[in-house]
């Protein structure tokens, strides 16, 4: 499988049997989950700092964020383990800071899992429903019902040390689905499985999670699986959010440096603006080089600091000096990276810049002509980059 | 070779410190008393056939006759799963605290139920007799808040005796107790909340569950020396408490009745197999959870 590749497949076919899935852009949706205006303080240090967002019904939605930023207290806030100082959280219109963890319809599935070592998967799994006084036949049909899901039927009687870590995350899965949760609260999921493993995983998580209508919040510090499975990733900073956008639209239009440099490898050139006609801006970055021409909606006001944002893919590179191009430095190859499917060449620029240029190698083993020290020329359109002010 | 000489060190250890004693023992409980020192009869100097043919279960047939003996044994047994359970019940809150206790306070807590093991266990028995006395430290408390006005006769009944297996046994509580509640992930009473249970059902159905080999262990490092105990008995219990480890004590030093005395503690020993087999597979089966 590979994973990359697949998503767009998947992504797009979605798009094209249904329309398409972005209750957050309609104004008469109400939020399953609303934030507004939370902080939460220990002591002095502010964990959460004045956030407000929504989350919608049925919706995978990812925190991503460096540790510390405050996504697993947000967290903890929706499960109920952690108190909020100031703000609200509503879940379906209803402030719920008053009701105990064991109360709300929410369940969490943990990091370390948190599978009760004493009992058996199936007990597990059990253990939720049995909390609530579901008559025993019920209990019996939903418990089987997710070892289904789960595909851990063989394993039902086995105790937790009894199984692997991949068999074990389903499990957690498993008990923390049991209970049919308005929202299923995901603490780094995968972060204890290896990569291969996550990545098989993490399509199940997707597979499940559309099969069960469930809306999903996962906590990730791991960008990849965010930008995999999520239907929107919250970029987290300090207690803030960043920006919240699909998948796609963090990759292409990040809205700061910061975001553009977390999602992905990214090649920022700082200078100033200069307005040159409608949406395009001339930017000049060094002395003595012609200004790069960049397409921008935001507008930027003559003189103005601004960072231009481009992605290594989206910046070609030639031995001979491009023609009719909006974009062409020339440059001095420090390193080439050989990663297999690509390669990433790191290009000193006049000035001392260096920019890196990604291209597929679609060709096996062929002679690729450019190496370690060569004169080259890199190229990008106006558009490949986003022109950011901070 | 070496495998060998390895395994042969701790079991000569237990020869000669378990199994030769004990058949010593074994062997004056077969025998009858004697005016003569050693005072029992035969011994080796008579011979090792005469030896052989004076040994019979004499004594043992004679612990049946007086009843004194097997309410004595009985009453080990009530006194010491007794004063387990209190022990429990006062241990296992603690255990528990520590357990919860910030970081850096559980050295010090730690430090705290060890310390009393550093004054000899003779002294901190006679601590008590000064507290519990009709005039100790204890009843002059009560008498001076107001609570009673007559002094309470604690010292000299089993009351005591309890007070004094509890408190000396204690730690042999806590720190098995604690080591299970210590190892334990707190997210698991998390995931147990997030899944329904109030706080009270969330440790019955797993805390509870998960220290139960720190509290059997707790329990039988507790019972087993507190069967045989006799420094407290006669210390704290006066005449009216009867325990074996008494019997055994006054047979041997009051009537010089070693023979008797032997048998008692033979059968003592037979007694306190059965829950030291127990520990042991406990002990074992907790390190083969853990492996």
């Amino acid at each position: 499988m590979v994973p990359s590749l697949s998503i767009l497949d998947r992504k797009e076919k979605c798009t094209v049997s249904s329309p398409v899935f972005a209750p957050w852009d309609d104004p008469n949706e109400k939020p399953l989950i609303r934030f507004e205006n939370v902080s939460k303080r220990f002591g002095s240090f502010i964990a959460i700092d004045d956030l407000t967002i929504n989350i919608y019904a049925q919706e995978f939605f990812a925190l991503l964020g460096p540790s510390g930023c405050g996504k697993t207290t947000m967290m903890r806030m929706l499960a109920g383990f952690e108190s909020v100082t100031e703000g609200r959280i509503l879940l379906s219109g209803k402030d719920i800071a008053a009701v105990p963890p064991n109360q709300r319809a929410v369940n969490m599935m943990f990091q370390s899992y948190a599978l009760f070592p004493h009992l058996s998967i199936w007990d597990n799994i059990a253990f939720g429903l049995r909390r609530d006084k579901m008559p025993k036949d019920k209990i019996d049909a939903r418990v089987a019902e997710m070892l289904k899901l789960t595909r851990l039927e063989e394993f039902a009687r086995r105790k937790p040390h009894q199984i692997s870590g991949g068999q074990r995350q389903r499990v957690a899965l498993a008990r923390s689905l049991a209970k049919a949760p308005k929202l299923l609260l995901l603490d780094e999921p995968l972060g204890a499985l290896d990569k291969k493993l996550r990545q098989d995983t993490q399509f199940e998580l997707m597979d499940i999670q559309e099969s069960t209508g469930t809306t999903f919040v996962i906590v990730t510090h791991d960008q990849e699986e965010a930008m995999t499975v999520a239907s929107r990733v919250a970029v987290m900073d300090e207690g803030r959010i960043i920006q919240v956008a699909s998948p796609a639209n963090i990759y292409e239009t990040p809205n700061s440096v910061y975001v553009a440099d977390f999602i992905g490898d990214v090649n920022i050139i700082s200078g100033t603006a200069k307005p040159a006609g409608k949406d395009r801006y001339f930017v000049d970055w060094v002395p003595n080089q012609a200004p790069i021409v960049a397409v921008s909606e935001t507008g930027f006001s003559d003189g103005q600091k601004c960072h231009l944002a481009i992605r290594p893919e989206k910046i070609s590179i030639t031995k001979d000096k491009p023609e009719d191009v909006e974009n062409a430095v020339e440059g001095k190859v420090l390193d080439i990276a050989y990663l297999g499917n690509l390669s990433t060449y790191h290009v000193e620029l006049p000035g001392g810049q260096i920019i890196k240029a990604q291209t597929a190698n679609t060709r096996r083993i062929s002679n690729r002509g450019i190496t370690w020290e060569d004169p080259v020329w890199i190229r990008w359109n106006a558009t490949a980059g986003v022109l950011l002010e901070q | 070779m070496r495998r060998f000489a390895l395994i042969a060190v701790p079991y000569a250890w237990l020869l000669a410190l378990f199994l030769i004693p004990f058949l010593i023992v074994f062997k004056i409980s077969l025998s009858d008393a004697a005016l003569a020192i050693p005072p029992y009869a035969p011994t080796l100097k008579d011979g090792f056939g005469a030896l052989i043919e004076g040994l019979d279960l004499e004594n043992f047939w004679f612990l049946t006759t007086d009843d004194l003996y097997y309410k004595a044994y009985l009453s080990s047994l009530k006194i010491a799963a007794l004063s387990t359970f209190l022990t429990l019940l006062v241990g296992y809150p603690m255990a528990y605290g520590m357990a919860r206790a910030p970081e850096e306070w559980r050295a010090t807590l730690m430090m705290l139920v060890i310390l009393p093991f550093w004054t000899s266990f003779l002294i901190r028995v006679y601590a008590w007799v000064g507290i519990l006395s009709n005039e100790g430290l204890l009843n002059q408390l009560l008498l001076w808040i107001g609570l009673i006005s007559e002094p309470l006769t604690i010292l000299n009944t089993p009351t005591a005796v309890y007070i004094g297996i509890v408190y000396t046994y204690l730690p042999f509580m806590i720190l098995p107790i604690y080591a299970a509640l210590d190892r334990m992930d707190d997210s698991l009473i998390e995931a147990a909340e997030d899944l329904g249970c109030s706080r009270l059902t969330a440790f019955w159905l797993v805390t509870v569950p998960l220290s139960k080999n720190g509290i059997i262990a707790g329990c039988f490092l507790v019972f087993i020396p507190a069967l045989g105990e006799f420094v407290i008995p006669s210390l704290l219990g006066g005449s009216g408490t009867l325990m074996i480890g008494k019997v055994l004590f006054e047979e041997f030093f009051n009537n010089r009745d070693w023979p008797v005395a032997s048998a008692v503690a033979v059968i003592l020993l037979l007694i306190l197999i059965v829950p030291i087999v127990l520990f042991q597979r406990n002990q074992q089966k907790q390190a083969e959870a853990e492996k």
